[in-house]
C-alpha cells in the first residue's frame, strides 16, 4: 500500500509542480513506483513539466466521471518504467472533481503505486481541497518572501484543520547570495515563522529554466544544484536522513564569474 | 583596483544592507493579524459553546451576546460582552439536582 502526499503552497508560481515533477521523478530514480497526479483542473501544467504533452488522451475528469478506465488515462513517463503521470483536464474547471471522487482515487492508486504525489493548484478553494482530499502526507513550499510565506502560513492552518496535522516544508528558490547580505530571509528565519519541519532548501538555479524548457526534471541533472537538492529531498520522503545542501560552498571561480556578470 | 581584487578573492564582503530585517518584521505583524482571524462558523460554534458553560451559573442575554477577537498592535484578545440578566444563588446546585 503506498502512500499518498500533496504539494501545496497557497501563493502560486513559487514552484508546486517543479516540485512534484522533481519529487515523483527523484523517487522514481531510487526505484519506486510512483504516479503524479495533477490537480490543476483548467491550467494543466505537470504534462509539459514532465515533457510528456503530446501523450494525453485521457484525463483525470474523464477517470472520476466514468469515461475511461484509470489506467487508459496513466500516461508512462519517457525515462521511467514505474514513473506515471495522471493529468488534469484543461477545459474544465476545479467543480469538475469532488472531494468523494479524488478520495476514492488515490486509495485506487495507492493499491498501485509506492508514492502517489499530488500537484495541488494554487489558491484555498475547491482546487485545494479536491488536492488534499486524499493525501496523508503534505508539503508546503515557499520561496523568501513575505507574500509566499504569508499564503504559506495560512495553508498550514488550513491543512491542520482538514487533520494534515505534520505538513513539511520546503524552501525553494534561496540565494545565498543575498542570505549572506542580509537581503533575503535565511532558513531559520523561515522555519521559525511557519514552525514546521524542514523538508528541504532548492537553491534557485538557472538549471531549472533549462530542463522546464526540455521538460526534463533538473533532478536528472547532475550538474545542477537545484537537482541535487531534489534527489536530498526525495531520499528524506523515504526516510532516509540526508544533511542540508551546504549553499555557503561558494568557490573562487564562482565569485569571480559573478563578478564579470557570468554567475 | 585593489578593492577589485579583495572582491574577487572574497575577502571584502558587501555590507548588509539587511531588508530582510524589515521583511520578516512585516511578515511578523501581518501574520498576527491572519492568525487572528476566525471563520464565522468557528466564532459562532465558540458563541454556543460560550452560552452553554455560563448559563450553568447565570441567566444570560443570549441575543446581546457578542464575541469578537481584537488584535492590537501584537497582541490578540478575545472580547466578549455578556449581558446579565439574573444570577443564579446557588448555581452548580441548581444544575446538579
Amino acid at each position: 500500500m503506498g502512500e499518498v502526499i500533496v504539494v501545496t503552497s497557497g501563493k502560486g508560481g513559487v514552484g508546486k509542480t517543479t516540485t512534484t515533477a522533481n519529487i515523483g521523478t527523484g523517487l522514481a530514480v531510487m526505484g519506486h513506483k510512483v504516479v503524479l497526479v495533477d490537480t490543476d483542473i483548467g491550467l494543466r501544467n505537470l504534462d509539459v513539466v514532465m515533457g510528456l504533452e503530446n501523450r494525453i488522451v485521457y484525463d483525470i475528469v474523464d477517470v472520476v466521471t466514468g469515461g475511461c478506465r484509470l489506467k487508459q488515462a496513466l500516461i508512462k513517463d519517457k525515462r521511467f518504467e514505474d514513473l506515471f503521470l495522471l493529468p488534469a483536464a484543461q477545459t474544465k474547471d476545479k467543480t469538475a472533481v469532488s472531494e468523494e471522487q479524488m478520495k476514492d482515487l488515490t486509495e485506487k492508486l495507492k493499491e498501485e503505486f509506492d508514492y502517489v504525489i499530488v500537484d495541488c493548484p494554487a489558491g484555498i478553494e475547491q482546487g485545494f481541497k479536491n488536492a488534499i482530499a486524499g493525501a496523508e502526507r503534505a508539503i508546503v513550499v515557499t520561496t523568501p518572501e513575505v507574500a509566499a510565506v504569508r499564503d504559506a502560513d495560512r495553508i498550514v492552518g488550513l491543512l491542520e484543520a482538514a487533520l494534515l496535522t505534520d505538513p513539511k516544508l520546503i524552501i525553494n528558490r534561496i540565494r545565498p547570495s543575498m542570505v549572506k547580505k542580509g537581503d533575503m530571509m535565511d532558513i531559520q528565519d523561515m522555519i521559525e515563522i511557519l514552525a514546521i519541519d524542514l523538508l528541504g532548501v532548492v537553491p534557485e538555479d538557472e538549471a531549472i529554466v533549462i530542463s522546464t524548457n526540455k521538460g526534463e526534471p533538473a533532478v536528472l541533472d547532475k550538474q545542477s544544484r537545484a537537482g541535487e537538492a531534489y534527489r536530498n529531498i526525495a531520499k528524506r520522503i523515504t526516510g532516509e536522513h540526508v544533511p542540508l545542501l551546504n549553499l555557503e560552498a561558494d568557490g573562487f571561480f564562482r565569485r569571480l564569474r559573478r563578478l564579470f556578470g557570468a554567475g | 583596483m585593489f578593492e577589485f581584487i579583495q572582491r574577487a578573492l572574497g575577502l571584502k564582503r558587501d555590507e548588509p544592507s539587511g531588508s530582510k530585517n524589515t521583511a520578516k518584521e512585516r511578515l511578523r505583524l501581518v501574520l498576527v493579524q491572519d492568525r487572528a482571524s476566525m471563520s464565522p462558523a468557528t466564532l459562532e460554534a465558540l458563541k454556543e459553546d460560550l452560552i452553554r458553560v455560563i448559563s450553568e451559573y447565570m441567566e444570560i442575554d443570549q441575543a446581546g451576546l457578542e464575541v469578537c477577537l481584537n488584535s492590537e498592535d501584537e497582541s490578540v484578545a478575545l472580547v466578549c460582552n455578556i449581558p446579565i440578566l439574573r444570577l443564579k444563588r446557588s448555581a452548580k446546585e441548581e444544575t446538579a439536582s
